[in-house]
């Protein structure tokens, strides 16, 4: 492990990839910031930039975005009560009170320090555990990866849907088929291309990312009549107030931290789950645990309360590369989009990731430590000045996001079909998202969609055409085992609820 | 009568479903694989039904909480304009060249938003799209393709 580190330090002390991190941070917390527009928009709009950059320069350039968007969104519900991601949406319950008391520089300095060291420590768990857990499924084989990615879909789509579990498997199975598009990897029969040489070698990730994500939400601004940045133009200099912490909370977030960066990582290293579910957790468990007189204060600004989901949302952004970088197989929306990157590198994750690209692995989990403190940095001094930069008005932003992703896939393919197609699934998403089908699914099942029809090609082939390879291992019937408590769990929910 | 528009997604989807269902048994398979445990058809025909089994469901049981679009707040002007802009830039991008159509794109985008702030649209047009040329092409050397560019001078 010493030797991975040190190899891990050398590619992430690079200047080059110095300038990365803090690149990656500061437009991701930008981004962040902005309601509406969440990491996997962030990173989508990058992966033009990382195409000029070895794999793992590109990586830690997007897991910069992804860490700095979600610390944008703690800042957005602090000062505003406007979320700029879901996975902050806990912060603001005890943030944006505390501003209104006129400690918003407290609140911001609190999420600040927590997301700091809930970054930092689940790095260290992530340092520890990512090179057990890739021994270990060194041991999995097809149909236990067949299993997995059913898992993971059903997850996603059970924890991502607000109570829309059919829609969002409908969206899941929307993904695969297009996934499905172009030409079979082992026969090269091509499917579904209608004669059209452009759909030959299948839709690119790139396109369906930047049109679900990227474009749509763009178009769902104009067409909602949102203004992400009006918000922000509130937004004063002068009655931020201080953000020094005293003693007495200091204490209080001492206890909180180590509790809520376990969840956090916990939860986050769990297929579907990922920073939202985490920090509402934390949230409750911190509600519990603390005496009476502290439960008093919870919603009214009381520091446990803000400490418990912004030191949980950022552990779950690194437990959420735990299976990512040992399965092969991306646990939410986010770690998907970098996946088809990665794949769009040539690289393929997976167990075997730390043995063959040592310098990848190791300098992602390395960077990880440099962006916190990046960010930090970043948070502290600087926060109410990016705050005022977002008062850019959105007859620009949505121009200009529009510009990026068109831009994305024009230096990709050189191609106008590809343009076409993209705002063409730009507009449905766009029609979709207005009656509440989510997209994450979607973007996790095209990327999983070669994945999953390689490995159950081979289950099929090797049980010679039976089903009994699903309970023949007993991790793969645990696995599917699992896969069915989620529905029923989520039907269960659903039904208590009415 | 009043639909709900979540329903008609879900029977547009089911429709989508037989068609891709029916187009997946289309696919022509080599003849020593047609009887094989798992062929370029098999996943496909899986998804097929997959997709008839939950917009199916969608369709049949009630719907817990609908979702009420007010279609009279919605900007479909403006959205629709922008939409065809991003066409005409599509068209034009490889005959025309990256810096024309994309700043004439970014223009246009503003104006038609309702910004006329005329110093600042171009400033955010025509200079910043040369220095993000300067930024993919000079500095990250990722090609571009500028046929006007190229026709001026400026690129090689």
């Amino acid at each position: 492990m010493i030797e991975g580190i040190l190899i891990g330090l050398t590619t992430a002390l690079t200047l080059q990839n110095i300038l990365m991190v803090m690149v990656g941070c500061f437009f991701g917390t930008i981004i962040g910031m902005l309601p509406g527009l969440g990491p996997m928009t962030a990173i989508a709009l990058m992966i033009p930039i990382t195409y000029g950059f070895d794999p793992a320069t590109g990586l830690i350039l997007m897991a910069g975005v992804y860490y700095g968007a979600v610390f944008g969104g703690s800042t957005s519900s602090i000062l505003l009560n406007a979320p700029g991601v879901p996975g902050t949406v806990a912060t603001s319950f005890d943030g944006y009170p505390m501003a209104q008391q006129g400690k918003a520089g407290k609140a911001l300095a609190i999420a600040a320090w927590s997301s700091f060291a809930g970054g930092t420590l689940s790095a260290i768990y992530l340092l520890f555990m990512a090179p057990s857990l890739s021994k270990v499924s060194l041991s999995f084989r097809s149909p236990d990866y067949f299993a997995l990615m059913i898992l993971g879909l059903t997850a996603i789509a059970a924890f991502s849907s607000k109570g829309q579990f059919l829609k969002a498997m409908m969206m899941v199975v929307l993904g695969l088929m297009l996934a499905s598009v172009g030409q079979d990897s082992l026969s090269d029969i091509t499917r579904f291309t209608f004669n059209n040489m452009n759909l030959t070698d299948g839709i690119s990730f790139v396109l369906v990312v930047m049109a679900t994500f990227a474009m749509s939400e763009a178009l769902t601004i104009i067409l909602k009549r949102n203004d992400p940045t009006s918000a922000a133009k509130q937004v004063s200099l002068t009655e931020l107030g201080s953000i020094k912490i005293n003693k007495e909370e200091r204490t209080k977030m001492y206890k909180t931290i180590p509790r809520s960066s376990v969840i956090g990582f916990l939860i986050g290293v769990l297929p579907g789950a990922g920073a939202t579910i985490a920090s509402f957790l934390a949230y409750g468990m911190e509600r519990n645990v603390v005496n009476d007189e502290e439960k008093e204060k919870f919603g009214k600004g009381s520091v446990n309360g803000l400490s418990a989901p912004e030191t949980a949302n950022n552990a779950a952004c690194s437990g959420s590369f735990v299976p990512m970088l040992t399965l092969g197989i991306p646990g939410s929306g986010t770690t998907a989009v970098m996946l088809g990157a990665l794949l769009g590198f040539g690289v393929q994750p997976g167990p075997r990731l730390y043995m063959t690209n040592p310098e990848i692995f190791w300098s992602i989990i390395m960077s990880m430590y440099i962006g916190m403190v990046i960010l930090l940095i970043l948070n502290l001094p600087l926060i109410p000045y990016i705050a005022r930069i977002l008062a850019v008005p959105k007859n620009y932003l949505i121009p200009l996001i529009l510009f990026f992703s068109i831009t994305g896939i024009y230096v990709m393919s050189f191609n106008n079909f590809d343009i076409y197609l993209m705002i063409g699934i730009a507009v449905v998403a766009t029609f979709m998202r207005l009656y509440d089908f989510p997209m994450p699914p979607l973007i996790l099942a095209f990327v999983l969609g070669g994945l999953m029809e390689e490995n159950l090609r081979r289950s099929l082939l090797l049980s010679n055409g039976s089903w009994e390879f699903l309970w023949d291992r007993t991790l793969t019937l645990c696995i599917l085992l699992t896969t069915i408590l989620i529905v029923v769990w989520h039907f269960y929910k659903t039904i208590i609820k009415k | 009568m009043n639909i709900n528009t979540t329903k008609v997604i879900s029977l547009l989807f089911f429709i989508f479903s037989v068609f891709y269902l029916y187009t997946a048994y289309q696919i022509q398979v080599f003849a020593f694989d047609e009887n094989a445990p798992f062929n370029a058809r098999t996943f496909p025909i899986y998804l097929g039904y997959a997709g008839l089994f939950f917009s199916g469901l969608k369709l049949i049981l009630p719907e817990p909480n609908t979702i009420k679009v007010d279609h009279k707040n919605l900007e479909y002007k403006k959205t629709a304009i922008l939409i065809v802009i991003a066409i005409i830039y599509g068209a034009t991008i490889l005959k025309v060249g990256y810096f024309l159509t994309t700043s004439l794109f970014l223009f246009s985008s503003y104006y038609f938003l309702g910004e006329r702030r005329w110093v600042l649209m171009f400033l955010l047009s025509f200079p910043f799209v040369a220095a993000f040329m300067y930024l993919l092409h000079g500095i990250l050397d990722i090609y571009l393709r500028d046929p006007f560019l190229q026709s001026i001078g400026v690129m090689g």
